[in-house]
């Protein structure tokens, strides 16, 4: 088991970059506006490989909204968004991926009608494509090539636990499995940072442990950098190293999860909601 | 470590390349022979049939591959067809080579055909990329049209001669059945190796979410064009394969109602089912002449046939699956196809 993750660890961009810059991640004075709605303002934000990040806040607090600028799918209204010193904001969502971010969505977004081995394919592919014309051929290094994807996706899957389903479709697992399953694929495209977007959403108590376990072997096993949105205190407070708390588009709160938990202006954004 | 691992196969069981190679080359050498027998002891009339069905099922896969499997609903492939046809039969009639330079020129007509309805497909697929569902369709069903009115009413471009709305006529028949067919073979197996690879399920991802697939790293917008670019490549072709065996053009027979006759065939085959729309294909090119002997309820029976087959197999004649599929793979693709997921 340990062979997949370490070859894949090997063959990833991150090695290029290791040890070259200070954060990997860096957002300066990001501000987003749609119209006269201040989705975020003014927003700062720096994360490490192997760094395992929060950031939480009560509904529309902007969360989501930071995924989406770093991830491309809007573009910032002032501010940097930096990945290894080079800037990717405004970058085409696919850019940003083969730079080395790879996301998980709140409300699941599987390829629900292809298998669970072609989801994680995908992924593969996206990160070491091969031309067309090889593949209408079917050359033999093109039919190796391929057999290696389907190898290593299945590599990834057993470590995610899920390659008895593998020719299962995605959109028939269960609701752990895809969540799981769109973790598996987001790496799959070897990134150095991971954004988890609600992942413990709908989840019981023990499904939830499983989890926390799960993104903290992510972390060490990938070495990738994971930022996590989560309206589970809980598990935000066990496994978050640093948590940003947001409140209507503003950075309320800064620190480690015992200086936020006591944070006087987070119990309010709260609303009493136990932190 | 590698024995404990299970091996994943992607479907269908795959031959070694070079055998599967191999088998291309013996179909087409069958079909070679196959040609001259045909031609002598089968009924013109059957043959014509056969000739249609292989257009058709050219037609058919190459806008499944835009439909059915990269997800964009595309009405103007008609007009690519028409662009193929016209290219080739009006420099073929220009030039009217003789003799073997002939043979050639023929097989040379119908890839530049289908290059310059390929780049027709490039140009229109640019601006198109970010319109989705029914407004793609009515956009490249203004495309067809535009190339049916500029058709019809260009009589000459400089010493060629297109015909205008009479139509051109006189076009040398080198068209058999062996060419069609030929291209036929061609164009399923690219579609199908398309599809069937680590690189072609990107196709895929375009047409299950397009969101999640940028996020995943697929350029979808490249994605699109691609598949616009190959699927009008391939309706070119059939297009100049089609002129050079009636030997006549007609711009009327390339209305959006020559369009949607390609829909039917791709959406009751069963949309991204490459089986399927084949088998579409001839069933829904044999039927309306099959039901000739209804004589003027024909139509009527054909349009009932349609609707009933629709309200009986809404996600089409094999849904999403493949002929030969395993019984899992056909269960769970036949519930990706029922239209409420």
């Amino acid at each position: 088991m340990d062979a997949a993750p370490a070859e894949i660890r090997i063959g990833g961009r991150g090695a290029l970059y290791l040890g070259l810059l200070l954060a990997l991640l860096e957002i300066n004075n990001l501000s987003v506006r749609f119209g006269g709605l201040n989705a975020l303002t003014d927003f700062n934000f720096d994360l490490e490989a192997g760094e395992l990040v929060g950031l939480i806040g009560p509904n529309g607090a902007g969360k989501t909204t930071a995924f989406n600028v770093v991830t491309g799918v809007y573009d910032p209204t002032e501010g940097r968004v930096q990945l290894g010193g080079k800037s990717i904001a405004g970058l085409p969502p696919h850019r940003i991926n083969h730079l080395g971010i790879a996301r998980t969505f709140q409300n699941i977004r599987l390829f629900g009608g292809l298998s669970v081995l072609d989801n994680v394919l995908i992924g593969f592919n996206a990160s070491r494509g091969h031309g067309l014309v090889g593949t209408v051929l079917r050359s033999a290094r093109h039919r190796r090539s391929d057999q290696e994807h389907s190898d290593g996706a299945m590599q990834l899957l057993q470590t995610l636990s899920l390659a008895d389903r593998y020719d299962e479709r995605a959109a028939s697992l269960p609701y752990g499995d895809q969540r799981r399953l769109e973790i598996a694929r987001a790496l799959a495209t070897r990134p150095r940072i991971l954004l988890l977007d609600e992942p413990a959403a709908g989840m019981n108590p023990q499904e939830k442990i499983d989890l926390m376990q799960l993104i903290r072997f992510i972390r060490d096993e990938f070495g990738v950098g994971i930022w996590l949105i989560e309206h589970d205190m809980k598990l935000v407070m066990s496994i978050c190293q640093r948590v940003t708390v947001l409140d209507h588009g503003e950075t309320i709160a800064v620190g480690t999860p015992a200086e936020v938990q006591c944070d006087a202006k987070v119990c309010e954004a709260y609303l009493g909601e136990p932190v | 470590m590698a024995g404990s691992e299970p091996q994943p196969r992607l479907a269908p069981p795959a031959l070694p390349s070079w055998v599967a190679n191999l088998i291309i080359v013996a179909i087409l050498a069958v079909l070679w022979p196959l040609n001259s027998v045909l031609e002598k002891n089968l009924n013109p009339y059957y043959l014509q049939i056969l000739v249609i069905i292989g257009i058709n099922i050219i037609l058919a896969t190459s806008l499944n591959l835009i439909n059915g499997i990269t997800g964009q609903f595309s009405l103007g492939h008609a007009g690519f067809m028409a662009l193929g046809g016209y290219v080739a039969a009006v420099l073929f009639k220009h030039y009217q080579p003789s003799g073997s330079a002939a043979i050639l020129f023929f097989l040379g007509m119908l890839l530049f055909g289908g290059i310059v309805a390929a780049t027709a497909g490039l140009l229109i697929g640019i601006p198109t990329l970010r319109l989705r569902g029914d407004y793609l369709a009515i956009a490249t069903l203004g495309f067809g049209e535009i190339i049916g009115i500029v058709i019809n009413n260009t009589e000459h471009i400089g010493p060629f001669l297109v015909g205008g709305a009479s139509g051109l006529h006189g076009i040398p028949a080198y068209t058999n059945f062996f060419w069609v067919y030929s291209w036929v073979v061609i164009c399923v197996v690219c579609v199908w190796r398309i599809v069937h690879s680590t690189r072609g399920k990107a196709f895929l991802a375009v047409r299950e979410d397009e969101i999640a697939a940028a996020a995943t790293g697929v350029d979808t917008a490249y994605q699109k064009v691609i598949a616009f670019l190959i699927g009008a490549f391939f309706a070119g072709v059939a297009g100049a394969l089609s002129a050079m065996w009636f030997s006549d053009l007609d711009p009327g027979s390339f209305g959006f109602i020559r369009s949607i006759e390609i829909v039917v065939m791709v959406v009751l085959g069963g949309s991204g089912s490459i089986t399927g729309v084949i088998l579409a294909a001839i069933v829904l090119t044999y039927l309306p002449e099959r039901l000739r002997i209804l004589h003027d309820w024909r139509m009527v029976i054909y349009s009932l046939l349609l609707i009933l087959m629709m309200l009986l197999r809404p996600e089409g004649l094999l849904g999403r699956r493949e002929l030969w599929w395993t019984r899992r793979r056909l269960r769970s693709a036949s519930a990706a196809a029922e239209p409420s997921t």
